[in-house]
């Protein structure tokens, strides 16, 4: 004989009755653990208004944020990777790249588009983490290339918002080349006296930090972000030591020298868009 | 002379050899035939196993301990008319990067590197070749110092990648390799690159853009090294041969996927075997190439390499 006994039967509200929480009304700091509406959070340019929390983001709410009226035209966006090498660890590259793209509803790690900010032109290529790990192969490094071409030709400024783990090994030795393409070409936007604004965001490592994410007329960042060329990982395993409180953030380079300005995401477009104005006028 | 596993069989038979030769000395006996025999059967021995060597063979023979490293090629190429020069003029000189003039049959060249140790003390004073940003700033300021007097850059790349430090990351590591790019995208001097044993990553790329990019026979070039790709693909460092094989990270697999211009022929059984026959090769192929590269105007030289990396890349356009 149990000690307990249950009276009533299971539940009794009719599935007529049943009252449902909309999917994702709410949003939780990951951070300060405060809880907001996803409407507002939105509406803060995905910032924690407790904490300043700057939550990841794409190359889609990136370009909704900076474009007016979200008005762009996508450049080259039919390129997809190849697999050059025939590429088999765990799984098939093949299979990781139309896996990744199902799931993300993208071609690749990164996205460009000419639009206007606050009127002035502007191209933007922004990565998404979401794919790969914003890894940079062969299709970054062509996106890339050919928008500096776009901004050659048409004389417009660029802005590359890096979000990546670095590297793709999956492409192995072309994509450690992407690097030295995007740096070439980011010099003849250089002779050309063409802006490139670099904005860091997190994470921002390897093979990008160590070429186009540095390599800004301007580097600017957003807060809190993860920025280095080794992971914190491999650095604290070869120093054999517990990393400095702040070690890789956006604050710490700041301080180191390489970076010009820390730019809250709400204060990115108005910054940037002054920033663009100085270059012009 | 230190023998890999693979090279075992021919450690042996060069053995017995030694072995011969020492009883034919103490027996005043005949053993010219034996020892011709012996000979002929390391150098078919020798073809046998670097006739047929796998990718991690490659690797293992790029870290090879009696591997010549830069300084030696400098001295040889440069027939010790070579003078160091030190220091980035911001913070220090980095001791795992080297550069200075040099001359080369009568034409100065410019010579940078990284530096690996030769013995325990040498590879610690080294940093075992992997440089500081310091070290990648020396090199672009010693690269600009070429431009700025119309002399040719060398570099010879041999390092285990960037020193991925605490000192590194605050001193801009990322930040170093990345202005080296795009710097030497736009030098207006011939530069040669060779990798002369291992080209690991970034901190190989960072001195590495260059008109002719040259890998020796028996080094590898990639995004990462097998080790590093093994853990972190299948989470173990248990398959670095596999991870070897899917880098496609030999001179034959990058001279097949355009990312390099040409193979340095070694001499069977590897540059340490017959280092002076080695050093002729590499000094023979810069002099060949800069003869090539002299003739280019500066515009054409610096088109033709920014083009040249710009192509580099495997895109599917739908």
């Amino acid at each position: 004989m149990s000690w307990f006994k249950r009276i009533k039967g299971g539940i009794t509200t009719s599935t007529k009755e049943k009252k449902e929480t909309p999917e994702g009304l709410w949003y939780k700091c990951p951070s300060c653990k405060k809880i907001t509406t996803s409407s507002e959070h939105v509406q803060n340019k995905y910032v924690c208004p407790n904490c300043d929390y700057h939550e990841r983001i794409g190359s889609h709410e990136y370009f909704e944020i900076l474009f007016d009226n979200n008005e762009f035209i996508e450049l080259n966006e039919k390129l997809s990777s190849g697999d050059p090498l025939g590429f088999v660890d765990t799984k098939s590259y093949v299979t990781r790249v139309s896996d990744s793209q199902k799931k993300s509803g993208l071609t690749d790690a990164i996205r460009s588009a000419h639009g206007t900010v606050d009127g002035n032109d502007l191209v933007c290529c922004c990565m998404d983490f979401g794919f790969i790990g914003g890894s940079m192969g062969s299709v970054v490094g062509e996106k890339i290339a050919r928008a500096a071409d776009y901004c050659l030709e048409k004389r417009i400024p660029l802005l590359i918002i890096s979000k990546s783990g670095g590297a793709r090994m999956m492409e192995a030795a072309y994509s450690l080349m992407q690097m030295a393409k995007t740096a070439a070409k980011l010099a003849l936007l250089d002779e050309a006296r063409i802006p490139y604004i670099s904005l860091l965001t997190d994470p921002t490592t390897g093979g990008v930090t160590a070429s186009y994410a540095m390599l800004g007329d301007l580097n600017i960042a957003e807060p809190g972000a993860l920025i280095g060329f080794a992971g914190p990982r491999v650095v604290k395993e070869t120093i054999g030591k517990d990393l400095p409180k702040g070690f890789q953030t956006s604050e710490f380079v700041l301080e180191h020298g390489f970076l010009d300005k820390i730019i809250n995401r709400k204060e990115l477009k108005p910054t940037l868009s002054a920033l663009l104005n100085m270059f012009i006028h | 002379m230190n023998f890999l596993e693979f090279e075992k069989p021919i450690s042996e038979l060069i053995d017995e050899l030694e072995k011969v030769k020492k009883t034919g000395e103490k027996t005043k006996a005949d053993v010219t035939t034996l020892v011709a025999d012996l000979e002929g059967k390391i150098t078919s021995k020798r073809k046998e196993i670097f006739g047929a060597l796998t990718p991690w063979q490659r690797v293992q023979m790029s870290r090879h301990p009696d591997r010549p490293y830069t300084m030696a090629y400098i001295s040889a190429l440069t027939n010790n008319t070579f003078i160091e020069l030190h220091g980035d003029r911001t913070v220090k000189d980095d001791k795992a990067m080297v550069g200075g003039f040099g001359s080369v049959d009568g034409q100065t060249v410019m010579f940078i590197g990284q530096q690996k140790g030769i013995n325990t003390k040498m590879r610690q004073f080294r940093n075992f070749g992997m440089p500081n940003p310091e070290g990648y700033r020396k090199a672009l300021r010693l690269m600009k110092l070429a431009e700025k007097f119309n002399k040719p850059i060398v570099t010879l790349i041999d390092t285990p990648g960037a020193f991925p430090g605490l000192e590194a990351e605050e001193r801009g590591q990322g930040e170093a390799i990345a202005r080296n790019l795009l710097e030497m995208a736009r030098l207006k001097v011939p530069v040669i690159c060779i990798i002369i044993g291992e080209g690991a990553s970034g901190g190989a790329l960072g001195i590495g853009v260059g008109d002719k990019v040259l890998m020796l026979e028996n080094t590898w070039y990639s995004v990462i090294s097998p080790e590093s790709c093994s853990s972190i693909l299948w989470r173990s460092w248990d398959f670095k041969e596999k991870a070897a094989e899917v880098l496609k990270l030999t001179a034959e697999d990058m001279l097949r996927q355009k990312l390099i211009d040409g193979i340095i022929k070694e001499p069977l059984g590897g540059a340490h075997t017959d280092p002076e026959t080695t050093f002729a090769t590499v000094k023979a192929e810069i002099l060949s190439n800069l003869n090539e590269l002299r003739k280019l105007d500066t515009n054409t030289l610096v088109h033709n390499r920014i083009a040249k990396f710009c192509s580099m890349g495997v895109v599917i356009e739908n």
